[in-house]
């Protein structure tokens, strides 16, 4: 099947030919950064994770969402995303590649990275990380691979392959949960010790995810002869509106407990990014966008009339990711930083060179998306009218 | 039997088999002389002809010191012992390589290099590990 | 016999698999693979023995910057921590490496607040460094074991050639007593120390309580350098030392204690005759 992601129209390729470009231009800056060392990157002693771990942190819940897919056209039976569970599968692929990706332009030893297999720590919630996201890369591969080769042939997947698509739901839970781990175990930083933050990271992988997913199924809608269906995009709009009314809801219980108890550990790093401590306010304009873009997506998801209109679902759908990345994807990280263990305000902003290698891993990631969407697709063309049973 | 699209494939072998040889043809002419590692360092020439021995035999450090560094890198730094009993000898060693092996051998140049340059190993070691500066007279 | 290419492919990739399975476990019998082992290795017979070394920070008795800067220094020039001062004397805080230094009161106990405390403690420096903690986070997080807390005496160490850089100890430690390499720091290495190595760009390093003193019977470097009684080093569990005897019968508060971390490092209130 590998050879349909390689025939396509000029816009096809001109779209590849881009995504090429960006991922050369962030090899190249990698190459740099390899050589001089991630001193390149605007972190430091005092923020020591920045945007590389921000990024893998919110694709890890990209990632995760596919599961949004799969328990109800598999645990239930909901045969109208029949089409679409595809789509979320080589989703997660993408995404979860992304992730392994940003750790590795995040390490300092990238050529060591063998030493987490050689000496596994089981005490280690980075280890069971490691485990956890190839298990899951590993388990989506196989699933997507299997059952779109079985609807290419007209048949009905094997049975084998019922048990692991079974074991994907809890393995989606458990790779967001373990990487909402990394932090929520950490003593001493009161941002991100809460036992709400595998919750807060599982409600927004569940909206952010399905929302991505509905801009791309009406993207692959118009520009291609597969047509996920009204159904579907209705039924994930849906989805996505309860989730994000958890994770906006988890939200607020976090700022309650930051300030009504008043405790100054918890308090500042709120402050810091929402007014700036000490004359720093680098953050605060990115983080009150994502604050109203949440409240407002989250508004007009739960209109049925807005909701159930494609445009403005997209509209919503576009707030709702952005506000979701700028919250996952760097407010939360820098948080957790500022002000530092001494209670000393050092800030962090992502160099150039650190954005571009940054521009060039989503690149990757978009390449991997695209190639694996033209092959479903074209599966799909190929297939229609022809109706299988799951 | 007809070879489809001949002229394409038997074009593609002759690039591949120009691109898989050119590490051999590259270096025809160029002289590869045998590795000669030099003990003549000062910390050895004070020693008597009967004392130069290294930590263990000749044949056992050309094959093994590698392995020999590596065990002694993790028994240091990550169980705490520092003194090596040679299987050959009997003789107490400090395991460090930068005090104890380059002690003997201060021409890292002349010794380490020699056989590591012919070999095209580039042992990272010397990434943080103090080399020990030498002339570059003799 | 007629085979297909499906059947042929399958067939030599368990092959190879059992192949390599077969070499791996006859590896096992190749001594080398184990490591070295006592009676083949020994501890050095002058080393420093402890059950939980520890240490006590008399901030009396540094009176001036020079008390200071001399602990330091020894510290950062015996282990060949470069220095990322620019020439005017600021400090290029974002890859500065640091392993032991100077803190305010309310940067070194963020959570003791006192408006009304004396002055001269709230603008006198502390010394500050890894506390070695009895529980440390960073060990606990870290993916490789590079970091690991010694079972003979509790010190808290860096194997700096398993280091991946992946900088989940910085993030888990709650003292902010990491650095980590963010570019080579040799050219930055303002006297050689030819005795102990330098690290390389990529991982993280901290105080290790000197253990390459300790093997050769010596105190740690700032022990060493600090004004007499400045900082005090010993055996906690020995009953007879002196970090015991001060513990026990002085008023000493550690950093962040509620953290459940145990640190080892205590700081002396009140000042002491301990010469």
């Amino acid at each position: 099947m590998l050879e349909k992601a390689f025939v396509g129209s000029k816009k096809y390729w001109s779209w590849v030919l881009f995504l090429c470009a960006l991922a050369v231009s962030g090899v190249y800056y990698y190459l740099q950064q390899f050589n001089y060392g991630l001193g390149l990157t605007g972190l430091s002693r005092d923020v020591s994770w920045g945007l590389y771990i921000g990024q893998f942190t919110f694709l890890v819940g990209v990632a995760a969402s596919a599961v949004m897919l799969v328990i109800p056209h598999y645990l239930h039976d909901y045969k109208k995303f029949s089409k679409v569970v595809i789509l979320g599968e080589f989703l997660a692929i993408a995404a979860v590649t992304m992730c392994i990706l940003f750790i590795f332009v995040d390490m300092g030893q990238p050529m060591r990275i063998m030493n987490v297999v050689l000496h596994p720590t089981l005490n280690s919630v980075m280890f069971w990380d490691s485990v956890v996201l190839s298990g899951y890369l590993f388990l989506n591969l196989m699933i997507g691979w299997v059952t779109l080769s079985a609807d290419r042939k007209g048949v009905a997947p094997p049975k084998w392959i019922k048990p692991f698509i079974y074991l994907s739901v809890p393995w989606a839970v458990s790779i967001h949960t373990v990487t909402a781990f990394l932090y929520a175990g950490l003593p001493g930083r009161h941002f991100w010790l809460s036992a709400v933050m595998a919750a807060r990271f599982l409600a927004s992988a569940f909206a952010g995810g399905p929302a991505l997913l509905i801009l791309l199924a009406l993207i692959v809608r118009k520009v291609t002869k597969f047509d996920p269906g009204k159904e579907p995009i209705r039924t994930l709009g849906v989805i996505v509106a309860y989730a994000m009314f958890a994770n906006v809801f988890l939200l607020g219980l976090e700022f309650f407990t930051a300030f009504y108890s008043n405790i100054p550990g918890h308090m500042e790093s709120f402050k810091y990014l929402y007014v700036g401590i000490d004359g720093h306010h680098e953050l605060v304009p990115m983080m009150w966008v994502s604050s109203i873009f949440a409240a407002a997506s989250l508004i007009m998801l739960l209109i049925p009339g807005i909701r159930r209109n494609e445009s403005t679902l997209s509209l919503a759908c576009i707030m709702l990711f952005i506000s979701l990345w700028i919250d996952k994807g760097f407010g939360l990280i820098i948080g957790g930083f500022v002000p530092n263990m001494l209670n000393q305000v050092r800030t962090y902003w992502p160099t150039r060179q650190e954005s571009i290698i940054t521009l060039g891993v989503w690149a990757i990631g978009f390449l991997i998306l695209t190639f694996l969407y033209k092959i479903a697709v074209s599966v799909r063309e190929d297939t229609a009218g022809v109706e299988i049973e799951h | 039997m007809k070879l489809y699209d001949g002229g394409k494939i038997l074009i593609g072998l002759l690039v591949f088999a120009a691109i898989a040889t050119f590490p051999f043809y590259y270096n025809i002419g160029k002289v590869n002389a045998k590795p000669e590692p030099k003990l003549d360092t000062p910390a050895i020439l004070q020693l008597p002809e009967q004392e130069r021995k290294c930590v263990e035999s000749k044949t056992f450090m050309r094959t093994e010191h590698m392995q020999l560094i590596n065990n002694w890198r993790d028994s240091v730094v990550r169980d705490g012992y520092r003194q090596y009993v040679s299987i050959t000898t009997g003789k107490h060693y400090n395991m460090s390589l930068q005090n104890e092996c380059m002690r003997c051998h201060s021409n890292k140049k002349k010794f380490c290099d020699e056989c590591h340059n012919y070999m095209a190993v580039k042992p990272y070691c010397w990434d943080c590990h103090i080399a020990p500066k030498e002339d570059d007279k003799s | 016999m007629s085979m297909d290419r499906r059947k042929f492919l399958k067939l030599a990739g368990i092959s190879s698999l059992l192949g390599l399975g077969a070499t791996a476990a006859s590896a096992s019998h190749n001594v080398w693979v184990k490591g070295l082992e006592p009676p083949q290795v020994e501890p050095n017979k002058e080393a420093l023995k402890a059950e939980h070394w520890a240490m006590v920070v008399d901030m009396s008795k540094f009176k001036t910057e020079e008390d200071f800067q001399k602990t330091i220094s020894a510290c950062h020039t015996t282990h060949n921590v470069p220095d990322f001062r620019n020439a005017d004397g600021t400090v290029d805080i974002k890859d500065e490496i640091k392993w032991i230094w100077k803190a305010k009161y309310e940067h070194a106990f963020p959570d003791q607040e006192n408006p009304y405390m004396d002055e001269k403690i709230k603008e006198m420096p502390f010394i500050v460094l890894c506390n070695h903690c009895e529980n440390p986070a960073c060990v606990r997080v870290c993916p490789t074991q590079a970091t690991f807390k010694r079972k003979s005496d509790g010190i808290v160490m860096m194997d700096m050639h398993r280091c991946i850089g992946c900088r989940f100890c910085m993030a888990a430690c709650p003292y902010g007593a990491r650095s980590f390499n963010y570019r080579d720091p040799r050219p930055f290495i303002k006297s050689e120390n030819k005795e102990y190595p330098t690290r390389t760009k990529g991982v993280v390093e901290k105080c290790t309580f000197c253990t390459e003193r300790l093997a050769f019977g010596k105190l740690p470097a700032c022990v060493e350098a600090a004004p007499k009684g400045g900082l005090i080093f010993g055996d906690l569990a020995d009953k007879n030392s002196e970090v015991r005897k001060i513990v026990e019968t002085s008023y000493t508060i550690r950093r962040k204690p509620e953290l459940g971390t145990g640190p080892s490092v205590y700081y002396l209130i009140g000042g002491n005759e301990h010469a």
